[in-house]
């Protein structure tokens, strides 16, 4: 007869599809949400239901994480889709979608099988694989985008590599049409990357770093835009850093083009000078960029143009980091901080709460044809109950993910969150044993 | 039974492109009449005795060339094959330098297949006979589709009002331009299905409508014509691979179900069995008209000669007498 439910009391409902932020209840039937509103429970609570006092704390969709880097299958001890899914549901992460870039590389339709199986079986959160553009990334051969659409990628990418020969992003722009394929494509014109290990400019030339110049993710972004002009292909540039970038991918919206972009933490909430004395946690992808481009993504955020957030959580162990800075690895992790992070924008009056949030599930969901990321009736139960005021203080050693690659730690923060729901469940905290 | 010459004044057939529906019905009428005599045991005609044709082969071909011969052989035409391996061209030598030696030894007519686009009407502008292209590139392959178009038209009768989808690799394909030609101006209407990668950007100027799955594609059609694709480009160029070609664009049962219940099946050859076409569909006598289309192509062809050799400047209007 009737499912099992869970009734959330006394929250401040936000629901960035709709524009909602009220005080109200929320229930939840059989992983469902089934209603809500102020005036829900008006006539009491159903009597069978679980009760969840929210105490005026805010209740909105989980949160949707579309940059995710997994070291499984080829690299478990850096993070698995178990690990991932603990540290994800403590950042208030529901979904995360994974990167191709694995050993093997998700190619094919019995890897992207075995991704979405394990996401099942192991992971607290829902899990999507991306899969590659190309053969093995190799960036040549255009993958099975048809079959692997049908296999469940949800969408196509050769991860932190770009597409770099135009005919074959072009083609794959093209061919991609005939399924709806988004092409999430991390710009970087790789013969002016090569050999860089930081953003090029004051700072690494002090440091007597190889640089990366901006102009190399812009060079792309901006070829690529033309190639969606000449395709009518869905573009999806994965992470931004660069003033310019920002104005190139507004100045293709207003053309109508079907283009989007995402913008990480590490480069709105921090700049170069976070490299410091050689920190290699801060050698991110991309890298931290000057000031002025982090005042741009700011802006980019604030007005429209760049309608996603995502964590581009890249687990990195020691021995990859403790190195002479170029040859350290590149990556940060950030599930578990992304929420707090993009809360300082909140915080400083950058972008209103709801929009904020609009950036980590509808924004996402839009983009990849996903149900959650909303607070309807009819919506999977994935939600986030947090305190955006609660402060507190990033420790490396309190991280959940396996890997503690961060460059926050003893970052001070506010944004706590005090329950993660997935399909109705409680998956954080960490449900009790029975 | 011949067709009156003014139908068709032309002294080369270098495309479909710019000839009439008066001019192409000239064609099929001829043609039909042809297809009785290639029926009966004694195939010989004497009509163009004494004319000379050379097949000009730069590119491999067996139909094709096989068809021009035995249609020309059939009209008492001598008939000379040169393929590219044995030729000049080989050695380096240009293609107006080929054409101007094979004009000194004044043949009729010379059928012209050639991989550049624009090769047959380069060579119709250096010799004193008729040229017929045989395929040129990606540009046309005009006897291809007045074949096409008389398999169609013994079969339903008519051509005008037919709904015909043609699948697979628009953007190379010769066979498909002249096809959308020629049904075009015929009163026919042209559906292309293809991947976007192997259809023009601007195909729907060529007056079709493109579309990208085969169920909207097929919807309603009288005629599926399907098209080869080569190997080389479903290796992640154009297409990722053969298995995703076959699953979205190869032609089966389970697609055509859409079609007309009656609708026709065409592939000009050579088919790739697995590939464009399920071998069950390729086969079914009462839908596929494949071998049919290997048929028309020789009375199509002797039609071209008779048509086109009326027009040459030592033509006599008692034939040759």
């Amino acid at each position: 007869m009737s499912g099992r439910r869970v009734a959330y009391l006394n929250a401040r409902l936000l629901d960035p599809d709709s524009g909602l932020d009220a005080p109200g209840n929320l229930l939840s039937i059989d992983g469902v949400v089934a209603a809500l509103g102020p005036r829900l429970f008006a006539d009491g609570v159903p009597g069978d239901a679980e009760v969840v006092h929210c105490g005026g704390r805010v209740l909105a969709p989980g949160l949707i994480d579309m940059r995710v880097f997994v070291g499984e299958p080829g690299a478990e001890h850096k993070e698995t889709l178990a690990s991932a899914g603990q540290a994800a549901v403590a950042g208030g992460i529901t979904t995360i979608v994974t990167m191709p870039n694995t050993t093997p590389p998700i190619d094919d339709i019995a890897l992207v099988e075995y991704i979405s199986k394990r996401g099942r079986e192991s992971s607290a959160v829902r899990v999507y694989p991306m899969a590659a553009v190309t053969v093995g990334l190799a960036g040549q051969r255009m993958t099975e985008i048809g079959l692997l659409t049908q296999a469940g990628a949800i969408a196509f990418t050769d991860g932190d590599r770009s597409v770099a020969d135009g005919q074959v992003m072009r083609r794959a722009l093209s061919y991609g049409r005939a399924f709806g394929a988004l092409l999430c494509q991390y710009p970087e014109e790789p013969t002016l990357a090569r050999d860089g290990a930081m953003n090029e400019g004051e700072v690494a030339m002090r440091l007597g770093l190889p640089g990366i110049p901006g102009a190399a993710e812009t060079i792309m972004l901006e070829r690529d835009l033309r190639l969606v002009g000449l395709t009518g292909g869905r573009y999806h540039a994965a992470a931004l850093s660069t003033a310019a970038s920002v104005e190139a991918l507004r100045r293709a919206k207003q053309q109508g083009l079907p283009a989007s972009g995402a913008a990480l933490p590490h480069n709105f909430a921090l700049n170069e000078s976070a490299v410091g004395e050689y920190r290699t946690f801060a050698k991110t992808q991309p890298p931290l960029r000057a000031e002025e481009d982090r005042r741009a993504l700011v802006d980019g955020l604030a007005d429209g143009t760049i309608e996603v957030i995502c964590s581009g959580h890249d687990p990195q162990d020691v021995e990859s980091k403790r190195q002479p800075f170029e040859q350290a690895a590149f990556g940060a992790i950030g599930l578990e901080t992304m929420l707090p992070l993009a809360l300082e924008l909140h915080h400083n009056q950058e972008l209103s709460l709801l929009a904020l949030l609009g950036k980590m599930t509808v924004g996402p969901a839009r983009l990849l044809g996903l149900p959650q990321g909303r607070l309807a009736p009819g919506a999977p139960a994935d939600l986030v109950l947090f305190d955006p005021e609660q402060p507190w203080r990033i420790d490396e050693a309190r991280l959940i993910s396996k890997s503690k690659n961060t460059p926050y730690h003893e970052r001070p923060v506010q944004g706590r969150v005090w329950r993660t729901v997935v399909a109705g469940r409680q998956v954080f905290p960490p449900p009790r044993e029975t | 039974m011949n067709a009156p010459a003014f139908a068709f004044a032309r002294r080369h057939l270098l495309g479909i492109e710019g000839l009439s529906a008066a001019e192409i019905a000239a064609v099929l009428d001829l043609a039909d009449s042809y297809v009785g005599q290639n029926r009966q045991i004694d195939k010989k005609g004497t009509k163009l005795r004494g004319r000379t044709l050379i097949n000009l082969f730069f590119e491999d071909s067996t139909r094709t060339r096989t068809s021009f011969e035995l249609a020309g052989k059939r009209l008492g035409v001598d008939v000379i094959n040169m393929s590219v391996g044995s030729s000049a061209v080989k050695k380096g030598e240009t293609l107006i330098d080929t054409a101007m030696t094979l004009n000194a030894m004044r043949p009729d007519v010379l059928v012209v297949r050639h991989p550049d686009s624009g090769a047959a009407n380069l060579l119709s502008q250096k010799v004193d006979g008729s040229v017929i292209n045989a395929g040129d590139g990606k540009h046309e392959h005009p006897t291809q589709a007045l074949v096409d178009a008389l398999t169609i038209r013994r079969r339903l009768g008519r051509l005008n009002g037919l709904v015909v989808a043609i699948c697979g690799d628009i953007l190379h394909s010769r066979v498909a331009r002249s096809n959308i030609l020629l049904l075009n101006t015929m009163g026919a209407r042209v559906k292309v299905i293809a991947p976007p990668t192997l259809v023009p950007g601007l195909a729907d100027r060529l007056g079709v409508e493109v579309h990208h799955h085969m169920r909207d594609g097929l919807r309603g059609a009288d005629i599926v014509m399907m098209l080869r694709l080569q190997t080389e480009r479903m290796r992640g160029s154009y297409v990722p691979s053969i298995r995703e070609y076959f699953r979205f664009y190869g032609l089966d049962r389970e697609k055509l179900a859409v079609a007309k219940p009656d609708a026709l099946i065409m592939h000009p050859g050579p088919m790739n069995r697995g590939v464009e076409i399920d071998t069950e569909v390729a086969d079914d006598i009462h839908r596929s008209v494949i071998r049919e289309q290997v048929e028309m192509g020789v009375a199509v062809r002797m039609a071209v000669l008779d048509l086109l050799s009326r027009h040459l400047p030592n033509y006599a209007a008692d034939g040759g007498k």
